[in-house]
């Protein structure tokens, strides 16, 4: 299996995207973000499809829409209280985007599944480079950042008082979102990302806690997903986000059964 | 009482949601060490006091200024609501030690450490370090935000309400800890409280809002009489 390369990228890929999304997961489940994200991942498709259209790569083109509408959306949920249906109307614009850039662009339809639910081929060593790029630059602003960030996530009142620059920091963090959504959907697609990103911390939530904890259990289940993922993926040539979805969702669910039982215990 | 500083001065302050005044011309001097109880009924405005006090809400009329400049104000805040879902992963200790944001690692410095388990002692939290604040009991999760509050030494604490879900030996407690800090440390305390025995127990001035405007005086003034005038009439 690893005697070929595009096997390799993608588990070099794989993992920095478990590693990305463990730790940026953490925060988007303190912050509620589940529904953000999901949109997120929708305008990136349509960023992906605008990229093949003019002609530049699906990431950029991603990276462009993604951090884009990061800000803006991050405006109004600053002020809004109509996010949820506000942050809908923008979803649904975005895929109808991407579909017309996709027709517009002249790409058959295995381009858009492709974009939609990631591929596992596609990737070359050049990709995995840039993700790295890009992992290694959230990382380090998520380092600098993190004690505010976590004050902010875990404890938004008293981040308050004591004065942080919560808005600056809520709209800091929907760019670094935007950019490991852009980084993740290189490998599960954009239909799926926030999968990787809501899912095993969202599990991790159950067992660990401390923010640490959660972000290394988050990584560890993300890890497991996305290796058994490819290797499932290889062997059986179905499609790698269906196998990660699936492992993702069992664990989740495995949480929430054991969550149960230990209430139900006491 | 010694002349102290003048840390916190609010000027003709006045507070007005569409179409519904709170509170109006509202002028308050608070000093160094200073222990003020705020009084009131429900629905006064105390809350929305504290909140225009700590920048959170923008006054309509008048200032909130901090002497002798904003940032060497610290403030600890224990509000009256917070959402702590029963889901919240984070133990006591580390809901605690998120308020310490000084220092630029990840994690805590073994100072900090030390300041956490320092903290957790004196508000008697040691035995529920490590508990899910979210599993946490009404009056434990008020310690907590009480500890959170103190842990970076604030010079200046809000307290709203934060007794009230406290039994009478906790209660005592506490606020004798709080009362440790103010005599010791010069903190100065706000203390928003439905309870006038511990009142006047604990502080040295009160400031009583009414639906008719805002009285303020020494504690020993804070008559019986005037209780019941401002909060039945
Ligand atoms: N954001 C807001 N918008 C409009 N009205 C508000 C807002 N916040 C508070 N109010 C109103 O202002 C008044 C004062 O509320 P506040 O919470 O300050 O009362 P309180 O004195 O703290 O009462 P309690 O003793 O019940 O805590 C209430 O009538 C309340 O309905
Ligand atoms: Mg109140």
């Amino acid at each position: 299996m690893f005697s070929y390369e595009f096997m390799r990228n993608a588990f070099a890929a794989g993992t920095i995207i478990a590693i990305i999304c463990g730790i940026m997961g953490v925060f988007v489940i303190a912050r509620n973000m589940s529904f953000l994200t999901h949109t997120l991942s929708e305008i990136g498709f349509s960023g992906a499809a605008f990229g093949i259209f003019a002609g530049w790569s699906p990431l950029s083109g991603m990276l462009l829409f993604t951090v884009v509408s990061s800000v803006i959306v991050g405006q109004l949920s600053v002020r809004a209280e109509r996010r949820e249906a506000a942050t809908s109307a923008i979803s649904a614009l975005f895929i109808g985007l991407g579909i017309l850039f996709l027709s517009l662009a002249n790409k058959n339809a295995s381009y858009a599944t492709n974009i939609l639910f990631g591929s596992v081929i596609g990737i070359s060593t050049h990709d995995v480079y840039q993700m790295l790029v890009l992992s290694i630059l959230v990382l380090l602003v998520v380092l600098v950042i993190y004690r505010f960030l976590k004050f902010d996530s875990f404890d938004h009142t008293g981040a308050q008082v004591k004065g942080l620059w919560t808005n600056a920091l809520s709209v800091t963090f929907l760019v670094l979102l935007a950019l490991s959504v852009s980084v993740a959907a290189q490998i599960v697609g954009s239909l799926l990302i926030f999968i990787l990103l809501t899912l095993p911390a969202a599990t991790a939530k159950y067992f660990a806690h401390s923010v640490g904890g959660m972000m290394g259990l988050a990584i560890l289940l993300a890890l497991a997903g996305v290796w058994s993922g490819l290797v499932l993926s290889y062997v059986t040539n179905y499609p790698v986000s269906f196998f990660i979805a699936a492992i993702e969702a069992v664990f989740y669910f495995l949480a929430l059964g054991w969550q149960h039982f230990q209430t139900a215990a006491k | 009482m010694t002349t102290t500083q003048p840390i916190l001065q609010l000027d003709h302050l006045g507070m007005t949601f569409p179409g519904h005044p709170v509170f109006n011309d509202l002028t308050l001097t608070v000093h160094q060490g200073d222990f003020w109880s705020i009084v009131g009924e429900n629905g006064v405005g105390k809350t929305t006091l504290m909140r225009t006090i700590l920048h959170q809400l923008r006054p309509t009329t008048g200032t909130v200024r901090y002497l002798p400049g904003v940032n060497a104000v610290k403030i600890g805040y224990v509000p009256q609501f917070r959402n702590i879902d029963p889901e919240y992963p984070l133990t006591i200790r580390d809901f605690i030690g998120l308020n310490l944001t000084g220092w630029k690692l990840p994690w805590l410095s073994r100072r900090e450490r030390q300041r956490v388990t320092q903290i957790l002692h004196e508000t008697g939290l040691d035995r529920l370090a490590t508990r899910p604040i979210g599993q946490a009991s009404g009056g434990e999760k008020q310690k907590a935000y009480l500890a959170q509050a103190l842990v970076e030494q604030p010079n200046l604490l809000i307290l709203d309400e934060s007794t009230a879900s406290l039994d009478p030996v906790t209660k005592t407690e506490l606020l004798d800890l709080v009362t440790t800090l103010n005599r010791d440390l010069q903190l100065t305390v706000l203390f928003v409280t439905h309870d006038i025995p511990l009142a006047r127990k604990y502080s040295q001035h009160y400031l009583m809002l009414t639906p008719h405007g805002t009285e303020q005086g020494a504690i020993a003034e804070l008559t019986d009489q005037k209780v019941w005038r401002g909060e039945r009439v």
